[in-house]
């Protein structure tokens, strides 16, 4: 890496790379997080979409959003824009949200941020 | 009503103004291609290729960034100190040894962003002309270190650390340091001490650490927050920073609002925001329908700030004003549960527990104070105590050896200003308000009781008498205020008073 030029090409293949249907789901795994179970919420999220077989699907970890006392949580980042943030998950909600969300493309109001704060 | 789905479109999320949290939720922190793809590197590159030694600290001066460890020292003019140094070798040093009770801002940038600390450290050492930096990070942070160190191995293998980084010649690495979790270690100098191996104790200024530092060499050391500020500033520009925030202090802070406040978390705002609005507005205020009583900033080092001060705008000066500080961002909301005698010796206790022993007034006086808010606390206090408290507090200010001792006193001299009658309460009265303190309570049976004696059984010094189906009563005097009858109690006729 010597050139302003390489960074910005490097950048632009990075983005280049993603897939225009990919679907992120980015979970808080800072201490805040992970102290409130966000391991398995994320394991959970892992195992569902694979046995789905959702491969426009990828799940992440990120750091804290700042908002602690909704964790577990996590977001969903789709193409065109749209993001949803689902909070105080469970193991068992976040498949409810891979079969809802994902897969019927319902959102699920009750678990969103807006329906805690 | 549509529901809100996405965090962004919460109202206490757009009252903020993410910079030094920006990537913080949204990249994986162990993938330095997130990092690129925000913009990553891209303020190291214009700062080696574009601007020189000079233009970076030109710009980190006009920024007007200050440290964000609580202190507030221009971090631009600490930079220039560090390039004019005369000397070899010189080293940057990121001080993540966050330490004040409540507050984890630093661990969140550190967990969810940590290409940006290595980032702006480099382009520290690429302004100042030193080849090697450390972060001395607690090792209680253990998320923290792995992710440093996974960025630190990254940075290596894209070239934006090691040699000759942007073609430029310049070389710089970056190794870990891990604290025990002293306190004072977040001094710069009792901190550099630690590093070099020896008992983390502060050492006398002058020489300041920008020129005699770690080995004795020039060394520049900045907080976290306030690295995380710089990849931005240098990218965008320092007009489009110090175009946010407040007329002397540029730019945002970091809080982590904890205590009696709904919205507990980390919020980040423009420096110059009414206190009110982040406690009310952001922090969606008091639990339960409390009344709010008052705020702590700074942790030990800070103070209490009462209603009277909530429109206050929240700056290094109008803080320091009213007797608390910035700090390095814990924010602790207290309600009417809480007693400030109580509050203050909380944060003493902290600040006897870790003052290193090294100075007198710090080592003795804040023991000293601390006995006698016990005292107080146990309703043996005289008013005389108050004015003593008060002398001593000032007296261990003026003179103690490092910023530890310089503000211990601050939570107990800001709580006797703003609350002196709850003090007085303690004294004259021998009650405590808030009903906090163990040894002014009189626990008392209303005519609520039903005499079926639960609370007899449980008393562990039989102080409590009645017949069967009639007004049962404790004995003041043999009570030991354990509390174990209200427990017990089936029909809440148990007061505290």
């Amino acid at each position: 890496m010597k050139t302003f030029e390489e960074l910005i090409a490097l950048k632009e293949e990075i983005i280049a790379g993603e897939a225009p249907d990919e679907i992120k789901i980015m979970v808080g795994m800072a201490t805040c997080g992970i102290s409130a179970g966000a391991k398995p919420v994320m394991q959970a999220l892992k195992d569902c979409v694979e046995e789905k077989g959702l491969s426009k699907v990828k799940v992440k970890q990120t750091g804290c959003i700042g908002v602690c006392r909704l964790e577990p949580m996590f977001e969903i980042f789709e193409p065109g824009g749209r993001r949803t943030t689902y909070v105080d998950m469970t193991p068992e909600k976040a498949v409810e949200v891979v079969e809802e969300h994902l897969i019927k493309h319902h959102i699920i109001e009750r678990y969103t941020i807006g329906a805690y704060d | 009503m549509e529901n809100k789905h996405s965090i962004l479109e919460m109202d206490y999320i757009e009252r903020q103004e993410r910079i030094a949290l920006k990537n913080c939720g949204l990249i994986d922190p162990e993938r330095i291609e997130e990092y690129i793809r925000y913009e990553g590197y891209q303020a190291l590159a214009k700062a080696i290729l574009k601007l020189g030694p000079e233009g970076v600290i030109e710009e980190i001066e006009a920024s007007g960034l200050r440290g964000r460890g609580g202190a507030g020292f221009p971090t631009g003019r600490k930079w220039r100190s560090g390039y004019l140094a005369k000397g070899g070798e010189k080293f940057i040093i990121c001080n993540a040894d966050e330490g004040d009770p409540g507050a984890f801002m630093d661990r969140s940038i550190l967990e969810g962003d940590p290409h940006s600390v290595i980032e702006a450290m480099t382009i520290a050492g690429y302004a100042i002309g030193a080849s090697k930096g450390f972060i001395y990070v607690r090792a209680e942070y253990p998320i923290a270190v792995k992710r440093l160190q996974i960025a630190i191995d990254q940075a290596h293998g894209m070239g934006f650390l090691g040699r000759d980084i942007f073609g430029s010649g310049f070389e710089f690495d970056i190794e870990l340091r891990l604290g025990a979790g002293a306190f004072v270690c977040g001094e710069a100098k009792a901190l550099i001490a630690s590093i070099e191996g020896k008992r983390g104790m502060p050492t006398p200024k002058p020489p300041r650490t920008n020129d005699k530092g770690l080995w004795g060499k020039p060394t520049i050391l900045n907080n976290v927050e306030t690295f995380a500020n710089v990849p931005p500033i240098i990218r965008k520009g320092s007009g489009w920073y110090a175009g946010i925030g407040s007329e002397k202090s540029k730019g945002t802070k970091v809080f982590a609002l904890g205590g009696k406040i709904n919205r507990t978390g980390l919020v980040e705002i423009p420096i110059g925001t009414p206190l009110r609005e982040v406690i009310y507005d952001i922090g969606g205020g008091i639990p339960d329908n409390k009344k709010f009583k008052a705020v702590q900033t700074g942790g030990p080092s800070g103070g209490c700030i009462p209603k009277e001060h909530l429109d206050v705008k929240i700056d290094y000066e109008s803080l320091q004003e009213i007797g608390s500080m910035m700090g390095s961002g814990g924010m602790i909301v207290m309600d009417e549960d809480n007693c400030m005698v109580d509050i203050a010796r909380f944060f003493l206790e902290f600040s006897v527990e870790e003052s290193c022993g090294k100075c007198t007034p710090c080592r003795e006086g804040t023991k000293k104070m601390l006995s006698i808010l016990d005292k107080i606390a146990s309703g043996e206090g005289v008013m005389e105590d108050l004015d003593y408290l008060q002398s001593l507090g000032n007296v261990i200010k003026e003179t103690s050896l490092c910023g530890l001792g310089k503000t211990a006193p601050n939570p107990v001299l800001s709580t006797l200003k703003y609350f002196r009658d709850e003090y007085e309460a303690h004294v004259k009265d021998k009650t405590c308000p808030a009903g906090v303190c163990q040894a002014l309570l009189e626990y008392y049976i209303t005519e609520k009781c039903i005499g079926c004696g639960a609370c007899k059984r449980v008393c562990p010094v039989n102080c409590i008498s009645g017949e069967k189906k009639q007004l049962h009563t404790i004995d003041p005097v043999a009570c030991i205020r354990c509390g174990a009858c209200q427990e017990a109690c089936p029909v809440d006729a148990i007061i505290k008073r």
